[in-house]
């Protein structure tokens, strides 16, 4: 294999105590931004790119690239112990991963998802490294129509997510469309829904209303239900964590299947949030027992922070090998890039090897230099939630609020933050899910832009969904996905067998 | 460093033109609002300004840069015009800046910014497919006034969708415009032969035409580019025919790089800002970033600057009008 001595190439490119240091500094920075919602990896990466103009572009490649591991570990961390979703991406593990840490089990989720993340990253290089020839050209697939085919797939794979009602799922779903839709619309130009409001222009902040909705709702729900967390009481043990360890391979299918999912929205490149969301959907779809999926179910961890690592890693290929960024992040490296004076491309293979090589082994040491550094953490952060909640509480709030400001220095975003809150509130007393919101807002644009793009491209025939056979068996798989609830439900109540669906509560969150 | 900086400062002062005693310093950090996200031409743009200045220590104080991209750049021009009078914002962006408030509703108007100067321009070029049976633009242009071709560009009513109506206006194509979020989609819809042209700026496209994935058939400006770097086997920026002998009657289409301060600041302030960006022009790191990114070099700045603004907001708000895209 050709690739295989390139990448010992690579190592030899990399492998200095130099580089290791700067490894661990990015590591450790960008598990800071990860942890402090609102400032996130593209942030993050972005202050750092000054300090790296001077630098040697293997080097600053290395400092960045470690952060955005850093970062994207760093995320899952307030997801897991306050329902703070440090980044877009770690939404999904709320779902799962805070009620473990409710019903005392911080330790365990906090292990299970970094290395689960860590796998998922592996995996993700792994692929990089024999496949990146391939998949550059299937990228290039990849029009309008397809995107929107893997869009509707993600929206088709979570729509019976929630216990809930239908309907309920339904009016949330729709909040969160006209949410994504507020600012200025790509395909005519136009603004929508700002009612004039300069504050508006800029569209409603994904991460803003992540931490009104999670972050400020369940403060107010802990607030109403006596000012402490729940059930946490457990002592932090080291042998949690090694025991966790060896749980790990009794997930190994759910691991898998998420693997793929994430490598397959990383190069297509729908990015590490839809993966996430579509891995943690489908993996509550295909477990026997569902009953525990929201209320802290192992895999729920597992499956959303493998599929965010893998798709965050392979987001790295399109960059390189197209020029295309696969996340925001990407997007900020792909600058850095241009001012060291290389090309993003095709040709940046083939012209600086030594380079694309490094960075490549690179990710394989900073994952794992970052995997040793979060477990290490684990014992401290899962401590923090045994700080009465009297004490906590206010420094979450402040936290949120300085991290609603940083999203865009802007200080309107902190009355939305409070509106979300409110509403986030709202939405859990009257039992009504929160995620088909979420998905929707991350989701709604890029699925409406890519819908409108496809209309233009055939000139109004939906045809073009079944053109060929890429998009046709995209799209056929999403309808079976969509469809397969309600037949399912039809078969059901044929038989008159229906079963009880357990109430939403937080009171039985203990297992 | 420092001190040969001073004695250039001391030099500049003993020759230079009219400065008057208490002339303007920035006294605090400065804020450069790049009205896009990070990562695209005027983040580049901006970061190479902030880079370059930070190098020659240019200013006392230090530069800070924020993305505010949001709503085609929108973002970042209401944002800057709302601190009217504030001497330490400075928002970085193309011929959007007076564009913008001309085909959308967005609330700020081009006089509540002041132009400081205008730094490079970035050309145009068209763009087809690497495989495509096309060699030159009279070619693409046969085919296209046959109808059914797309063109793919970034944003909707921006220079991309303006300078594809201008073709049709001129040769009597009949080409339908996709937009997309950024050059650099349009770049990869175009080698996956998704669409049939771009009309990308060079350094949007370089990567692929390096690879042969894509190809340009001509460039929109009156002489040809001047960079001799070969990019792709024998074939370089200076190879490219122009539009205009090539067949397409456009003249000359380019976007400035500018920069802007808020309404109602000093004089002393746009003078002292319009210096150190002529500074910042004249360093070999800033001809190394016009050539890395194919762009033509410019410094405009004063009245210079405010009357090509007016020239080319009249010529882009007359194509605007035939296509019924004015807001107001």
């Amino acid at each position: 294999m050709e690739n295989i001595g390139l990448l010992i190439d690579g190592f030899g490119h990399i492998l200095s105590w130099n580089h290791i240091m700067l490894m661990m500094v990015g590591v450790t920075l960008g598990i800071l931004v990860g942890v402090l919602p609102g400032l996130g990896a593209p942030n993050g990466v972005s202050l750092l790119l000054p300090l790296t103009f001077s630098m040697d572009p293997i080097s600053a490649i290395i400092l960045l690239s470690c952060m955005y591991w850093g970062a994207l570990f760093g995320g899952s961390t307030t997801s897991i112990l306050f329902n703070i979703p440090g980044e877009p991406s770690s939404v999904a593990t709320t779902f799962d991963g805070y009620p473990m840490a409710k019903a005392g089990q911080a330790s365990r989720a906090l292990t299970l998802a970094f290395v689960s993340a860590g796998l998922g990253a592996l995996a993700g290089v792994v692929m990089i490294t024999l496949l990146s020839g391939w998949v550059a050209n299937f990228a290039l697939k990849f029009s309008s129509p397809e995107y929107f085919a893997v869009y509707f797939l993600a929206f088709a794979s979570f729509i019976s997510m929630g216990a809930q009602s239908p309907f309920k799922t339904l009016v949330s779903m729709m909040l969160g469309f006209a949410l994504a839709s507020i600012g200025m619309d790509t395909i005519s130009g136009n603004l929508r829904l700002t009612f004039d409001i300069p504050e508006l222009i800029k569209g409603v902040s994904f991460l803003i209303a992540v931490m009104g909705l999670f972050g400020i709702g369940e403060l107010l729900l802990t607030t109403e239900e006596g000012l402490r967390f729940e059930g946490i009481k457990a002592r932090v043990k080291l042998a949690e964590i090694g025991r966790t360890l060896i749980e790990i391979p009794r997930y190994w299918l759910t691991i898998a299947r998420s693997t793929i999912i994430g490598i397959w929205m990383g190069i297509t490149p729908a990015g590490p949030t839809a993966a996430s969301f579509m891995s943690y959907g489908v993996a509550r779809r295909s477990a026997r027992d569902k009953s525990l999926f929201g209320k802290g179910d192992p895999r729920g961890v597992v499956a959303p922070e493998t599929a965010d690592h893998s798709a965050g890693t392979s987001a790295l290929l399109p960059m390189l090998a197209l020029g295309v960024p696969g996340s925001a992040t990407a997007a900020v490296m792909m600058g850095g890039l241009m001012i060291w004076g290389l090309t993003p491309g095709p040709m940046l293979f083939a012209d600086r090897p030594d380079f694309v090589w490094g960075l490549i082994a690179s990710m394989y040491l900073g994952n794992v230099v970052a995997v040793f550094l979060v477990i290490a953490t684990v014992p401290l952060y899962a401590s923090i939630l045994r700080v009465p909640f009297s004490i906590i509480g206010p420094i979450i709030v402040a936290v949120i609020f300085s991290g609603a400001y940083q999203v865009v220095n802007s200080v309107s975003d902190i009355f939305l933050v409070i509106g979300f809150g409110l509403l986030g509130y709202v939405f859990k007393k009257l039992d009504y899910p929160l995620a088909p919101l979420v998905l929707a807002m991350v989701l709604g644009d890029k699925a409406e832009d890519a819908f409108r793009q496809s209309m233009l491209m055939s000139g109004g025939s939906l045809d073009i969904f079944w053109s060929n056979a890429l998009v046709a068996g995209l799209m056929t798989l999403g309808l079976v996905l969509l469809l397969s609830p309600l037949a399912f439900w039809l078969i059901g109540t044929l038989r008159k067998r229906r079963d009880d669906v357990a109430p939403h509560g937080d009171g039985n969150a203990a297992v | 460093m420092k001190k040969s900086v001073s004695i250039a400062c001391i030099m500049a002062a003993a020759f230079g033109v009219a400065v008057p005693a208490a002339a303007f310093e920035p006294n605090r950090p400065v804020e450069f609002v790049v009205t896009a996200g990070p990562g695209g031409g005027t983040d580049i743009f901006a970061r190479t300004i902030q880079a370059i200045i930070a190098k020659y220590e240019l200013m006392k104080t230090p530069v800070v840069v924020t993305n505010k991209g949001s709503a085609g750049g929108a973002e970042g021009f209401v944002y800057t015009a709302g601190y009217e009078g504030d001497a330490h914002k400075l928002a970085f962006g193309t011929n959007n800046a007076y564009l913008l408030p001309v085909r959308a509703k967005v609330p700020y108007k081009a006089e509540d910014l002041t132009p400081v100067a205008a730094l490079a321009s970035d050309e145009f070029i068209l763009w087809v497919n690497g495989k495509a049976d096309y060699t030159t633009a009279a070619d693409f242009v046969a085919k296209a006034k046959e109808g059914g071709l797309k063109v793919g560009g970034s944003q909707s009513k921006d220079v991309d969708q303006i300078l594809t109506s201008m073709i049709n206006d001129a040769t009597g194509a009949k080409i339908s415009y996709i937009p997309f979020k950024s050059g650099g989609e349009a770049a990869v819809q175009l080698a996956g032969e998704h669409i049939d042209a771009n009309v990308n700026n060079p350094s949007e496209n370089v990567g692929q035409w390096q690879a042969g994935m894509v190809k340009p058939l001509c460039v929109f400006k009156s002489v040809k580019l001047s960079s001799e770097a070969k990019v792709a086997g024998d074939q370089g920026w200076s190879d490219i025919p122009t539009c205009k002998e090539a067949g397409i009657p456009i003249d000359n289409y380019s976007m400035p790089r500018t920069v802007w301060l808020p309404g109602g600041v000093e004089p002393d302030v746009v003078q002292f800002y319009a210096d150190v960006l002529r500074k910042v022009s004249e360093t070999p790191e800033w001809a190394k970033y016009l050539a890395d990114t194919s762009q033509s070099p410019v410094y405009l700045s004063g009245d210079e600057l405010k009357s090509a603004v007016e020239v080319d907001g009249d010529s882009v708000s007359e194509v605007l009008k035939r296509e019924g895209w004015l807001a107001n």
